[in-house]
């Protein structure tokens, strides 16, 4: 329904969407549009503001920086290991939690503690668990010479090792989410259908494979979808591992190149951080479309 | 209700044999919350325990058996950490409460009011939700950098209030509310500023709840925003504050001080979780995207 007066009715509308209009403009569609303005001026200087040339040398550039590569490749091991595994594990918790009666709702709020942590903060937590000092070689290799094994600095030491711990760290932190959306795609499966199939005497595993499964695949996906995203852009908890100085350490990711393009010991370059973050987003954005495309074919057969 | 009845038939059909899988599942459960716990108890253990204690330890103890609160007055008093909680108070609730009212009165002009350009504006509004931060944030950075704002409190909160998903959660709750209650209101001559407050906002409560409960855990974890526009300690948030802790605190690698200010840190989203389980579950579940 019109108002009375509709230049009148107009003015109005637009005057309560002005403040979320001017945060919109000012801090999302300018800035989206600038990135892509820097990321094709070449030799910009950020104290002079000036430029001298427009191409697409600020991309051959990144894509030519070993450090940028170790950022590529560090990031899709990241992605690689964490979201089929956290997913995997986070599925096999929830079905737990689901076919359990005493304790659930304790488990669940225990389950979903580390989403309301500072990364940061616990992130040091992990990093004393797991490094290996002149006083002491940490509570993890203490375990891991108990069992029999060998102990190895998990912060400085080699690349598996720095790798694995950040992939542990990674999964604790992105489980809650899982858990608590498969938990709650769990209980929304109708209990008709596991009464049907327990008259037909279906054994309990041919129940989940053939109901449950299919009834949360939806659920799954769009796990594995916001998993990847996630992943991709880790940063906050690979800082809190390592420190700032990540490509010392050799374990940056794409976000953390961005950033240190643009501030810090290495920064200054914005044009060269706008030229990753879009290459970022374009890698994301296609492995998105991927991701939707096979969950359609899957429902489609 | 429909849950409780089923897991009544569960809890029923397993009580015969509640034996082999029965310990299998919680023995699996019990292990994963002991991966979940672990971490928490070894930082609240570790600030227990005496500086020297702990560097004497070198197979570290599970336990301690002379506790000491020095660790937490060291970490008031070396280093500013009760400046970064201040800091982080002021940020987080400045910058829930400029976004409440920015989205109320957005939600409300898309939810009820008629308007040249409305779903133009919305759809422009619906497209920003699919744009990352990390886009957006070189230029932000720039801008504020050229304002000179940076090391300021309008620097960090500014670009930090815009949150397009929230908006549309709170739009979606407002249509839910009958359109008769608003032409009521309209015939008694109620103002749509006044019908804003005393009729939808008190519907909306749940939602806008949810909603600030999300953006107050977002704001106390933010880290990126506030590391790239200050540098001055005076302006750290708690997530840069540890980072700083980490790097050039205490000195000597006093890890016990660094883990009692890492629970000062946890503490506050832990106790605000405990109280509001439900609803923090809920709204993540509803809109939540870490992970």
């Amino acid at each position: 329904m019109m108002d009375r007066n509709s230049i009148k009715g107009s003015l109005k509308g637009w005057l309560y969407l002005l403040p979320a209009l001017l945060f919109l403009g000012v801090f999302m569609v300018y800035p989206l549009i600038d990135v892509f303005v820097y990321s094709f001026e070449e030799g910009y200087n950020s104290a002079s503001q000036t430029y001298f040339g427009v191409g697409t040398y600020n991309y051959a550039y990144v894509l030519r920086d070993p450090y940028f590569l170790q950022a590529v490749k560090n990031t899709f091991l990241l992605v690689v290991i964490t979201v089929p595994l956290s997913t995997g594990i986070a599925l096999l918790i929830s079905v737990g939690l689901h076919s359990i009666g005493p304790l659930r709702r304790f488990l669940q709020t225990v389950y979903f503690l580390p989403y309301v942590t500072n990364t940061l903060a616990v992130g040091m937590v992990f990093m004393i668990l797991f490094k290996k000092t002149p006083y002491s070689d940490g509570f993890i290799n203490l375990l891991i010479t108990w069992f029999g094994g060998k102990s190895v600095d998990f912060i400085d030491g080699p690349y598996w090792a720095k790798m694995s711990v950040l992939c542990l760290y990674t999964i604790w932190v992105v489980m809650p989410f899982k858990i608590l959306i498969l938990t709650s795609a769990l209980a929304s499966v109708d209990p008709v259908y596991y009464r049907a199939a327990r008259v037909d005497g279906t054994s309990k595993f041919r129940m989940f494979v053939k109901i449950t499964l299919p009834m949360i695949s939806p659920m799954i996906f769009y796990l594995v979808i916001t998993g990847f995203i996630g992943a991709f852009k880790a940063y906050s908890d690979v800082v809190a591992l390592f420190g700032t100085n990540l490509n010392a350490a050799g374990m940056n990711t794409i976000v953390g190149y961005v950033y240190d393009m643009l501030y810090g010991d290495s920064g200054g370059y914005p044009s060269y951080a706008s030229a990753a973050a879009i290459i970022l987003f374009a890698i994301v954005f296609t492995i998105t479309c991927i991701n939707l495309l096979a969950s359609e074919q899957k429902t489609r057969r | 209700m429909k849950n409780e009845a089923r897991e009544q038939k569960i809890k029923c059909s397993n009580k015969g044999h509640m034996t082999v899988s029965g310990v299998m599942i919680y023995t699996f459960l019990g292990f994963w919350a002991l991966i979940v716990l672990f971490p928490f108890y070894w930082m609240i253990l570790t600030s227990l325990k005496s500086y020297s204690a702990y560097n004497g330890e070198y197979i570290p103890k599970l336990y301690t058996l002379s506790p000491t609160l020095q660790n937490y007055a060291d970490a008031f008093t070396a280093v500013p950490l009760g400046r970064y909680l201040l800091n982080t108070l002021v940020f987080t609730v400045l910058t829930t409460l400029i976004m409440l009212a920015v989205i109320v009165l957005a939600a409300f002009a898309f939810a009820r009011l008629e308007f040249r350009g409305k779903n133009a504006a919305f759809v422009l509004f619906l497209s920003m939700m699919m744009i990352p931060n990390e886009l957006v944030v070189i230029t932000n950075f720039i801008t504020i950098t050229n304002l000179d704002l940076r090391n300021t409190f309008a620097g960090l909160i500014l670009p930090s209030v815009t949150s397009v998903f929230y908006l549309y959660l709170l739009k979606e709750n407002f249509e839910q509310i009958p359109d008769n209650l608003y032409y009521a209101a309209k015939v008694d001559g109620t103002s749509d500023l006044r019908y804003l407050f005393r009729v939808m906002i008190p519907i909306a409560k749940p939602t806008l709840v949810t909603v600030t409960i999300l953006k107050v855990i977002e704001c106390w974890n933010s880290y990126v925003w506030p590391r790239l526009i200050t540098d001055d300690a005076d302006y750290f948030l708690v997530s840069n504050g540890i980072q700083e802790i980490r790097e050039n605190g205490f000195g000597r690698e006093n890890i016990p001080a660094m883990m009692a200010a890492v629970v000062v840190i946890s503490v506050p989203l832990i106790v605000l979780f405990l109280i509001f389980r439900d609803k923090v579950m809920e709204g993540v579940s509803r809109g939540g995207t870490k992970g």
